[in-house]
């Protein structure tokens, strides 16, 4: 396969990022718009092209899909261990490719409606184009080390767009919290990445998931405090990727990441960043499957349902519609997670992993949609909060059709395409536990239950009084909404269990028809109950908020999570800490440093009255040091 | 004339033409015309270093040996290898920026360069140098330097802060005299004549009672310099009173001197010295990257800040070095050139927002992205490229250090390394927190809407600054080599 194409992918985003972000000032904002949809359309049809090429022309050999990698040494640590820049091509970072670019190219053409006007346009879509440069850059990435680059990268875009506004303090302090948490967690990240390296003797992909690599023959004369150090490693990496990905307990920047434009967060906070996690135990799979016996994948198991089931929870009484959709994404991908950790490896052992990857791809359109037909409705209205909207399918139709059908498929609904992937989570769940699967179960109907209020809060109901009559987006942003919309409800008819698979060899997926029916169940009653609270109006709702109070409040303030955290930081290292730090600073170090200036001074000032100019005195020092003398003199000679 | 000897000669040349300048302009055209000759020197010697490094595989090139004062064997020696060919680069160019900052110094300016040049003279030289005793003169040549230039030309407490660090650094220069004087005393061990030369004494077996007692003075004493927690304490002080240019190569070359020296006479020298007291300076110097690092989370003075942020990340220098192995060192050499260009450039924009201002407040501060957007976003870089991320010259450094300190298997070096990388979410913290606060926000102050924008020298100053940061950061591959190679005679000493 010819790699040119693939290196050309984030090359473009690159440069134009840096023609935009150099030349800020003076380009106008209508070409700065146009330079960046056109880049990415670029990149996208590339990303296509390279995606058509492997699945169906050049990436397979006797049935399994090949890796294909090419490299550079970017720097060497020492004779073996080096890290290298490349793009690896597989069938995980092809549909990486396909999901950001899409994603990207319908961001940018839905931002040039949506932030029209805004005095920092062209900033705006220099950030846009980072962030996409270090998406491609993950997801193409061929070893460890590499992907944690662009992982910070991402990161760091990440901030710039949160705190877009940045004349707003709340913006700000939600770029901040993102940065430092996700920083917090590749704090661990690197230290996994340094065990590795340290073990192993590389950060290769290929190597650390060969069955006969260095990782996996070793990892049992690794140990260390009972464990593995290898499996120490596996953990402190998913450590990192569940900082990105939001998951418990390190989720809590997620929700105020909303503060940036919404387009950003369907882009970054829905589809693409927060699947980074996702993605790094994926592309891991075979180590984390295979060393000590899967360890690692059990804490992945437990902490992706947990978050699932938490953040749904949490999700329902939210009122800000971008922080429903924030919890909803956590949730989901706690389902993405989940789905990793109770797969196998080969053929359809492997389900869980094909099903998360399955969902990770439907679910960044719908979620996307859902995110971006929210940024309609705000732009409509101008709030974020669901008691401003209501009614307002009679004002914005399109935004309504796409948003009931993004709705349907995230509840599960056929032939939609969360219900596809939904549907194998659930499958690979149930082979391997049942308390998984009935998590998963419940999860699935807490989801259409939170994602209906929404959708009947937003677009059905009693109208708010508006001030001004809410109309349609203009055609810039609905197109995207229509494209998006027919891609939720084609994706599920794509083959994945044959294209994206752990062993890379394809297998047959039936729809188990028991389970699917029990989960449609599950999505309709949800969707039934959350019509019977909110399509009408009626105090329903309320009457429940009241008989579940002390519940109701720990949900709606997220479990306290946020407070907990800023206790920490703030009384424990900023008060604890670093104050008596910069104090001892001060008053130790520096007081003993001073503490000896002052005493020289002190001691000179003695010293200096000798001399004092009396003959006396000095004839009384002279024969004293006379006598002095002789005595050592006489000492050391008697010796 | 050899290539090396110009580095001395043209600052004198300088100095000579700016006695004879008349104002500013002429000071400072003089000043400019002397540091493009030197910047131009620096990068004609990395490529004669290059063409001559592929045919001669001796330790030191372009040496040169004169007899100065031959009753104590002392020479004019001096040479080059990659890591002094790198240092003297940074140096060159923080020289040249540095005079692109002073653009407008009305106050005595003649005086002003004429001192800024008898440092930068000395610094030049240590990096030259092979002999200890030339060594010695020329450092003491780049710290006198230090009391005028701020005393002077400073702020503040400036008579304060300028004797403490006066005083700081000539203690430490006593102890490291006595260092010196220790090795060379112990360099006629195996029965050869008593000798200042580097190269030779690597050659002898210093008595392993000598090397524990002297290994500590001579590190020490460098370490002073490098601002090694607990001696850090005249750099914060030091920094604040100090005009910007005296602080950006305060910090961004005469700190390096102490790392410099460090890795050329404490560890080359007295490998066994090393060997045995390092567990005590790796917990100075562990302890130094994090309370550097959390001392300058409650700072609300940018140069304070800026000098805790110094303590940390040089900790993290002589922290390196003391993982004895060669992915460290050369994360340690990296990081000097690294932290130069960084720290040069943060005092350098910290000297234009007060010079706007006329506050280092952050607290006073706010909203600068909207007023000054230049300045600002060059700051937002240039803190994204001190927390270390990707792309910029600090990753590549700390990835080698880290990755270096890794290879020591034991518990103790784990949770020194583990207890360092931790500095990076605090610098992480203490960088956001002062973007957030001064460059993000509504405006605070009315008056700042009609600042001044950013002239073309202050553009040329930060860019001459910013492209090694984004050169190094982006395309690590070549300096790491030219250093990697230089560290082989090294690494070996240490290993036997």
């Amino acid at each position: 396969m010819n790699l040119i194409n693939v290196f050309l992918i984030p090359a473009i985003p690159l440069a134009v990022f840096l023609v935009l972000g150099i030349f800020s000032h003076k380009i106008k904002p209508a070409i700065s718009g146009v330079t960046g949809v056109a880049g990415l359309a670029v990149s996208t049809l590339l990303s296509y092209y390279t995606a058509w090429q492997y699945f169906f022309v050049a990436g397979k050999v006797d049935g399994a899909y090949q890796t294909f990698i090419e490299k550079t040494v970017w720097i060497n640590f020492t004779e073996t261990l080096h890290i290298d820049m490349g793009v690896l091509v597989d069938p995980i970072s092809v549909m990486m490719l396909v999901v950001v670019s899409t994603v990207s190219l319908m961001v940018h053409l839905y931002s040039r409606g949506y932030m029209k006007g805004d005095e920092g346009y062209t900033r705006f879509f220099a950030y846009l184009s980072l962030f996409t440069f270090s998406m491609y850059g993950l997801v193409l990435a061929t070893n460890l080390f590499q992907i944690y680059i662009f992982w910070e990268l991402v990161g760091v875009s990440s901030f710039l767009l949160i705190g877009y506004y940045y004349t707003k303090t709340s913006a700000i302090a939600a770029a901040k919290k993102a940065f430092i948490v996700t920083r917090f967690a590749d704090f661990g990240f690197l230290i996994g990445i340094f065990i590795i390296g340290f073990y192993t003797n590389t950060f290769d992909f290929e190597l650390l998931n060969d069955p006969q690599g260095p990782a996996i023959l070793t990892w049992a004369s690794t140990s260390f405090m009972g464990l593995s150090a290898i499996t120490w490693a596996l953990i402190l990496i998913f450590i990192g990727g569940a900082g990105k990905s939001a998951m418990f307990p390190l989720h809590i920047w997620l929700p105020d990441a909303m503060e940036g434009p919404t387009p950003v967060s369907a882009l970054i906070h829905a589809a693409t960043m927060v699947v980074a996690g996702v993605y790094l135990v994926a592309r891991l799979f075979p180590m984390f499957y295979m060393v000590e016996d899967g360890f690692a994948l059990q804490i992945v198991t437990y902490v992706g349902a947990f978050s699932a089931l938490f953040a749904a929870i949490i999700a329902i009484t939210q009122t800000d519609i971008k922080r429903v959709l924030a919890f909803s994404t956590m949730s989901q991908l706690g389902y993405m997670m989940m789905a990793l950790g109770v797969s196998g490896l080969e053929g359809h052992e492997g389900v869980g992993y094909m099903a998360s990857m399955f969902h990770l791809f439907t679910h960044a359109m719908f979620k996307a949609l859902l995110f971006l037909g929210a940024g309609s409705v705000i732009h409509a209205v101008h709030s974020n909060y669901l008691q401003d909207m209501g009614g307002l399918r009679k004002y914005m139709p399109v935004t309504n059709i796409t948003f009931l059908i993004a709705a349907l498929a995230i509840a599960g609904v056929p032939p939609l395409a969360g219900f596809w992937s939904k549907d194998e989570i659930l499958v690979a769940a149930y082979q391997n536990s049942q308390f998984i699967y009935g998590i998963g179960i419940f999860v699935a109907g807490l989801t259409a239950f939170y994602m209906f209020r929404l959708y009947f809060g937003i677009f059905w109901g009693k109208d708010t009084e508006y001030k001004k009559i809410p109309h349609e987006s203009p055609a810039s942003m609905t197109i995207p909404l229509v494209i998006l919309a027919l891609l939720t409800i084609s994706a599920g008819f794509i083959p994945f269990s044959e294209l994206v698979t752990a062993d890379k060899i394809g297998f047959e997926a039936h729809i188990n028809v028991p389970l699917a029916a029990i989960a449609v169940t599950v999505g309709l009653l949800g969707i039934l109950l959350a019509w019977i609270f909110y399509k009408k109006e009626n105090d329903l709702a309320y009457r429940f908020s009241v008989a579940f109070g002390s519940f109701y409040r720990w949900t709606s303030n997220k479990f306290y999570f946020d407070e907990i955290y800023l206790f920490v930081a703030r009384n424990i290292f900023f008060k604890n800490v670093a104050a008596p730090i910069a104090k001892f600073d001060k008053k130790i170090v520096d007081g003993s440093m001073e503490g000896i200036g002052n005493q020289t001074v002190v001691i000179s000032n003695k010293i200096k009255n000798w001399q004092s100019g009396k003959v006396q005195d000095y004839a009384f020092g002279f024969i004293g040091g006379v006598v002095i003398l002789t005595l050592v003199f006489i000492y050391i000679f008697s010796n | 004339m050899d290539i090396l000897s110009l580095f001395v000669i043209v600052p004198v040349l300088v100095i000579l033409a700016l006695v004879f300048t008349k104002d500013l302009k002429q000071a400072r055209l003089v000043s400019m015309v002397g540091g493009l000759i030197q910047l131009g020197m620096a990068i004609n010697l990395l490529f004669a270093y290059f063409r001559e490094r592929a045919v001669n595989d001796s330790i030191m090139l372009f040496t040169r040996d004169v007899v100065w004062f031959e009753q104590f064997n002392i020479h004019y020696n001096i040479g080059v290898d990659g890591i002094s060919v790198s240092l003297i680069l940074l140096t060159s160019i923080i020289v040249l920026a540095g005079v692109f900052i002073s653009w407008k110094m009305e106050e005595l300016p003649k005086e002003f360069f004429i001192s800024l040049v008898i440092l930068s003279t000395g610094v030049y030289g240590f990096f030259i140098s092979i002999d200890l005793f030339t060594m010695f003169v020329f450092y003491e040549i780049a710290v006198i330097p230090m009391y005028l230039l701020i005393g002077i030309w400073g702020s503040g407490n400036k008579e304060y802060s300028a004797m403490k660090l006066t005083l700081m650094l000539m203690g430490a220069s006593a102890v490291l005299m006595v260092g010196i004087l220790g090795i060379y005393f112990n360099s006629n061990a195996d029965g050869g004549a008593l000798t200042f030369n580097i190269l030779e004494i690597a050659q002898v077996n210093i008595p392993l009672e000598a090397q524990k007692l002297f290994f500590p003075l001579t590190f020490i004493g460098f370490a002073i310099l490098g601002a090694l927690f607990p001696f850090h304490t005249w750099s914060p002080d030091g920094h604040a009173s100090a005009p910007t240019a005296v602080s950006m190569l305060h910090a961004g070359v005469l700190m390096k001197l102490g790392g410099y020296g460090i890795f050329r006479v404490a560890m080359f020298l007295l490998p066994a010295g090393a060997l045995e007291w390092s567990w005590f300076f790796i917990i100075l110097s562990a302890t130094g990257v994090i309370y550097g690092a959390f001392a300058a989370l409650r700072q609300t003075d940018l140069k304070y800040i800026n000098a805790y942020a110094s303590v940390s990340h040089l900790g993290m220098v002589t922290f390196a070095l003391l993982m004895l192995n060669k992915t460290a060192w050369n994360g340690a050499i990296l990081q000097s050139l690294s932290h130069g260009f960084m720290t040069a450039l943060f005092f350098a924009l910290i000297g234009m927002i007060y010079g706007r201002t006329h506050t280092r407040d952050i607290t006073k501060l706010g909203g600068l992205l909207k007023v000054i957007p230049f300045i600002s976003v060059v700051y937002v870089i240039a803190g994204m490229a001190l927390l270390g991320l990707p792309g910029f010259s600090g990753f590549v450094a700390e990835m080698n250090i880290f990755m270096g300190a890794f290879q020591q298997d034991s518990m103790f070096y784990r949770i020194a390394t583990i207890v360092s990388i931790s500095a990076i979410v605090v610098t992480a913290v203490y960088v956001l927190r002062v973007v957030g606060i001064m460059l993000m926000g509504p405006v605070k102050n009315e008056a700042y809407t009609q600042l001044e924008g950013t002239t073309w020298y202050e553009k040329t100053g930060i860019l001459l600054l910013l492209i090694p940061i984004v050169g190094i950061g982006v395309a690590p591959l070549w300096i790491s080599n030219l250093i990697m190679e230089s560290l082989q005679p090294f690494i070996q000493g240490v290993l036997l």
